[in-house]
């Protein structure tokens, strides 16, 4: 685990492998060594006592917000395929991701 | 001399026929053209468009409370039919294919939306410097940052190059820059605003709000964009009140809480000295000044940057170069192809904080850092509630230094976090806070001092009341840089 692109606490590569993010060599080693020095001072919050405290994941958390099951207008075809990188008859083209 | 007027003074003037929408348009087209070769503070112009809605507007009866007002906007908000970059190669070539509600609603209101503004790539930063297109300058020593995310907004305000501006705020990217750079930066209440097209960095704490002149004008853009949203299921029903009426009540007997930990080491002297004297300055208006504590304050920036960048990865996933943005130069298949487009499209910062997040949500990792930073959240929001039962505001710093250099701090991306100590539990606690001009330092350059009033979740009229009363009181405000 330990080769230049892994800090001590991070294993930068293999975090990249889960974001889908390509990094050169040169990277992967100033990140292990930025990352390292933040998550030290992250550890911080391991001192704390958290036992029993509800976790909050919207700071004015809203219950059942919901709407009326009705069809309405999305964005047109058009509009939605304007910003795609490689179009054909009003699909996205992706690379192909079957086997023959 | 029209770019010179108020958000405030601009309506009024329209309102009295005594400019048209267009001339405001043209009169801030040539500011731009003189002062951006030095500022750099917009991406695009979108003068063309500008002018026609102005028209528009000028043929109109001038009922909106703003109409005919330009207002800029940052780059990370939707506006059919224009660009949103969001300052990021990913996005460079983007054309938003609907309008925010915001824009929705500014239209709504009368106004002319004219302007793209620069940023820190995808909000991430504090200087305006990971822009992947180009540096802001702060209007007040070209030599120095703006601040940021929302740079490009508080440059171009403060160097009247618009009369207002809306940025976004995720921790402290509206205040900051404010302060840095002489102007009035509301970040409000999580739910306030919608955030239906903006551009999600961390969705439990981006917020839409004003950068302008005066308190008045950020009461004013804040009546205009305020509200509950069926577009955003984050937003909240309460009644939206017309902040105006709130500004020139006396704000004597006011209660206004100083945090302790926040006056400690760390605290540049020279901006200690000039917050010492605005707080005196309140003491001198009638306001009751008592000490609070924010216990949990030390551990706000390890809880923000764990809970911000853990949703910024999940956000930042969509961009894989399937339906819009950049997709890379002939692609292998579909994993090469995510993977390159990624590596291209996305800036250094951008890159740390995809790995920071996906690492803290990581399997063996998630409940030690990102469950645990939730839970720490949770007392950090019990903080503001108990400070708010013994006083009606909060005053702080808003930023810890003055504007710093170009490059400072680029390399140490842990000492520029620790600089958003003052804004980002504001943004974890969801509640309002607003950073108003409050003085000067005078070495090595003569730069601006934010002060920051905090309010707690819908406090937006306290926090402007307060806010208008000093600026009415000092000279802060009207002083203008250099250029």
């Amino acid at each position: 685990m330990s080769t230049n692109n892994s800090g001590k606490k991070i294993d930068v590569a293999y975090v990249a492998q889960l974001a889908r993010l390509e990094l050169t060599g040169e990277e992967r080693v100033r990140l292990a060594g930025q990352l390292d020095r933040i998550l030290e001072y992250v550890d911080q919050l391991r001192q704390l006592n958290v036992d029993g405290i509800e976790p909050t994941a919207h700071a004015i958390p809203q219950v059942n917000v919901f709407r009326s099951d009705e069809a309405r207008p999305g964005l047109p075809l058009k509009e939605a395929l304007k910003n795609a990188p490689q179009r054909m008859n009003d699909l996205f083209v992706v690379p192909k991701v079957v086997e023959d | 001399m029209a770019h010179r007027l108020s958000l405030r003074e601009a309506a009024e003037n329209i309102r009295q026929r005594k400019l048209s929408s267009v001339e405001l348009v043209q009169a801030l087209h040539t500011r731009i053209r003189k002062i951006e070769p030095k500022l750099e503070a917009f991406l695009h112009d979108d003068f063309d468009l500008a002018v026609k809605q102005a028209a528009q507007r000028d043929a109109q009866p001038a009922d909106g409370p703003l109409h005919g007002v330009p207002v800029a906007i940052k780059d990370n908000i939707s506006s059919a039919g224009r660009p949103c970059t969001c300052a990021s190669m990913m996005l460079k070539d983007y054309v938003a294919p609907y309008d925010a509600t915001v824009i929705r609603k500014l239209e709504t209101a009368g106004a002319v939306v004219f302007g793209r503004l620069n940023m820190d790539e995808f909000a991430m930063g504090s200087s305006t410097e990971n822009s992947a297109f180009q540096k802001t300058k702060n209007p007040w020593d070209l030599a120095r940052i703006p601040g940021g995310s929302s740079g490009g907004a508080a440059a171009a305000v403060a160097a009247d190059e618009c009369f207002g501006a809306l940025g976004s705020d995720t921790g402290g990217s509206i205040r900051q820059p404010a302060a840095f750079c002489g102007c009035v930066g509301l970040k409000p209440t999580y739910g306030r605003v919608s955030r239906f097209g903006l551009v999600a960095f961390a969705s439990s704490l981006d917020q839409i709000g004003p950068v302008t002149k005066t308190a008045y004008d950020s009461a004013l853009l804040l009546n205009a964009i305020s509200g509950v949203d069926p577009m955003d299921s984050s937003s909240l029903p309460q009644p939206v009140p017309d902040y105006t009426k709130y500004l020139g009540r006396d704000i004597k007997g006011l209660k206004l809480g100083l945090p302790k930990e926040y006056f400690i080491e760390g605290l540049d002297p020279r901006v200690k000295q000039v917050i010492d004297q605005a707080i005196r300055h309140f003491g001198s208006l009638g306001a009751k000044l008592v000490e609070i504590s924010l216990p949990q304050t030390p551990h706000a920036v390890a809880t923000y940057y764990v809970i911000a960048t853990a949703e910024a990865s999940s956000n930042l996933a969509r961009y894989d170069g399937v339906r819009y943005g950049l997709r890379t130069e002939k692609p292998g298949d579909v994993l090469d192809m995510y993977f390159r487009t990624r590596a291209e499209g996305f800036g250094p910062e951008v890159k740390r904080r995809i790995i920071l997040g996906t690492y803290v949500l990581s399997s063996g990792y998630y409940d030690a850092y990102y469950l645990r930073a939730q839970k720490v959240r949770t007392l950090i929001r019990r903080d503001f509630e108990k400070a708010f039962t013994q006083c009606d505001a909060i005053l702080t710093p808003t930023s810890p230094t003055v504007a710093f250099k170009f490059g400072e701090k680029t390399d140490d991306p842990l000492q520029m976090y620790l600089a958003d100590i003052y804004t980002i539990a504001v943004n974890l606690a969801g509640i309002c806070g607003i950073s108003v001009p409050c003085g000067f330092v005078e070495k090595p350059a003569r730069l601006p001092v934010g002060l920051q009033i905090l309010g707690p979740a819908f406090g937006e009229p306290i926090i402007l009341q307060v806010a208008h009363a000093y600026e009415q009181s000092t000279p802060w405000h009207l002083e203008k840089p250099n250029l």
